[in-house]
């Protein structure tokens, strides 16, 4: 086994286990804590494919920014073990089914798969941020562009409703 | 290879992390101590002279107090999280050093050694990622406190932060379009040829140390810690070392953002007028580094400086100023530096 094998075994079980522990612990602020360390071994693999550049958008992006807004949020409404409403049976089974067959969907998918079509590890230069700048802005600058004015729309939403509840507290 | 291990070549990386560390610890705990002169100076006193010549034996003496207080931990507070605060502030400081070029090649021993721990080629992303991740420190820190006005200057912080990485993070996509590269040692040697980065972007430099300012929590910026609102703030609860890792980690993270500045607007190692050609190579990174370290210690100063002669903002004020001013202001220096480099290259 060689070490890159090693790194991926490594970040892979630390990545699906606190992933899990994720799901399964109380407090919503340990949630969104073992949340970030799933970013962070995710970033890991984009390491070892390679792509240094995604691998810190997603630290910055995901790890820095979005993350510290849930915590954030989670923090203000003081949410703990404790105020968590009891759920709903009939929603937990809906949510064991739906899951369930999600899962079942994953697995089927992955049976197909042509051993031969193997990711490759630490070649290809895809997530440099040379290759990606050219490949975003030249060959799919219309679908960049659009998504651009989507988080637009987005970002204007949000303001109109924030500005919504500023006037009717008033 | 991307992995491959070369022993020599880890045994010296791990010497260059030991010193760069170290000397980072050192210097901000001397920082401490320029910081009560610099304000004994500013404000008529004389500060500390009891310890030592000068009073230089200061910091020793805080840090021993510090280590020698009672350790506190409240009793309804997540003690796991309650201890991890003040361990991620410290590491989330120290870690950005990595990517810093210290200075340029030493000859010791047969072997070429970089000044530079690891030269990527993300290098100043790098640095904005790991400073992003300094807020979780004081985040789950104050949280783990189990204490309202802690809770209230973790939030703050937390706000601040992702305000001002906005501003922060515009300005540096202009000096990105300057340069053409994000690696820190590319952008030094480019310096070091032509023109250091402030003559190109002084509008972007302004907004950069403003910015930085209020990412290390320093005053006018310092809501966080706002002592006649919050009592202590976000470290409100802690006592004993892990108190002084919050202090302390506040000073690393001026120093580390000082040296950032001095090397993406004004030359990192470069000492401007001397052509480092003319030395023996390691006569000249010994140069460089002495003149990376003067411009760093300037730029502490400016930090004191301004700590001692702007009162603190209030917070609405320091909204204002994030999003209303300097967001757009940003944008704007990003248009003109991007049709600037459009017009000159074409």
């Amino acid at each position: 086994m060689n070490i890159t094998t090693f790194i991926f075994i490594l970040l892979s079980v630390i990545s699906v286990g606190s992933a899990l522990m994720m799901i399964a612990s109380k407090s919503p602020v340990h949630s969104i804590l073992w949340l970030i360390i799933v970013f962070f071994t995710i970033s890991g693999h984009y390491v070892l494919l390679n792509a240094q550049f995604l691998a810190v958008v997603n630290i910055i992006v995901y790890a820095g920014a979005i993350m510290v807004l849930f915590l954030f949020v989670v923090m203000l409404m003081n949410l703990n073990a404790e105020t968590e409403p009891i759920k709903n049976y009939r929603l937990q089974l809906v949510g064991i089914l739906s899951g369930g067959s999600l899962l079942l969907l994953l697995v089927l998918a992955l049976m197909k798969i042509d051993a031969s079509h193997q990711v490759q590890m630490k070649v290809g230069d895809a997530g440099l941020i040379k290759v990606l700048g050219m490949t975003l802005f030249k060959n799919y600058v219309l679908p960049f562009e659009i998504s651009s004015v989507l988080f637009l729309s987005a970002m204007i939403g949000a303001v109109i409703i924030g500005k919504k509840e500023e006037k009717s507290a008033n | 290879m991307l992995l491959a291990i070369d022993f020599a070549l880890i045994i010296e990386k791990l010497i260059l992390i030991v010193v760069v560390v170290s000397a980072s610890l050192v210097i901000a705990m001397y920082t401490t101590f320029a910081e009560r002169k610099v304000a004994a100076i500013l404000q008529d006193r004389r500060g500390p002279n009891r310890a030592g010549p000068f009073g230089l034996l200061q910091p020793l003496a805080d840090g021993l107090k510090l280590f020698f207080k009672e350790e506190i931990i409240p009793n309804f507070s997540s003690k796991f999280l309650f201890i991890l605060g003040p361990a991620l502030a410290m590491l989330t400081a120290v870690m950005t050093s990595a990517v810093v070029p210290w200075g340029d090649k030493v000859q010791l021993f047969d072997r070429e050694i970089n000044l530079q721990i690891a030269d990527i080629n993300i290098g100043i992303l790098y640095v904005f990622g790991v400073v992003s991740m300094g807020v979780y420190g004081i985040m789950i820190g104050s949280w783990a406190s189990n204490n309202k006005f802690s809770l209230l200057g973790g939030l703050r912080a937390a706000s601040q932060i992702i305000s001002y990485e906005l501003a922060m993070g515009i300005s540096l996509i202009a000096l990105l379009m300057v340069t053409g590269t994000l690696s820190l040692k590319e952008m030094v040697v480019q310096q070091q040829a032509g023109h250091w980065n402030i003559i190109y972007q002084p509008l972007g430099f302004l907004i950069f140390l403003i910015c930085a300012f209020a990412e290390c929590n320093r005053t006018p910026f310092d809501l966080p810690e706002a002592e006649n609102e919050l009592i202590g703030g976000y470290h409100t609860e802690y006592s004993s070392m892990k108190l002084g890792f919050y202090l302390f980690s506040e000073y690393i993270n001026m120093f580390i953002s000082s040296v950032i500045m001095a090397t993406l607007f004004f030359g990192g190692y470069d000492m401007p007028f001397v052509n480092e050609a003319n030395f023996t190579p390691n006569i000249a990174a010994i140069i460089g580094v002495a003149a990376l370290m003067t411009k760093v210690i300037l730029f502490i100063f400016l930090f004191m400086w301004v700590r001692w002669t702007i009162p603190r903002f209030r917070y609405d004020q320091l909204m204002h100023l994030g999003w209303r001013i300097l967001i757009p202001l940003a944008l704007f220096n990003m248009l003109v530096t991007g049709a600037a480099v459009l017009y000159f290259n074409r």
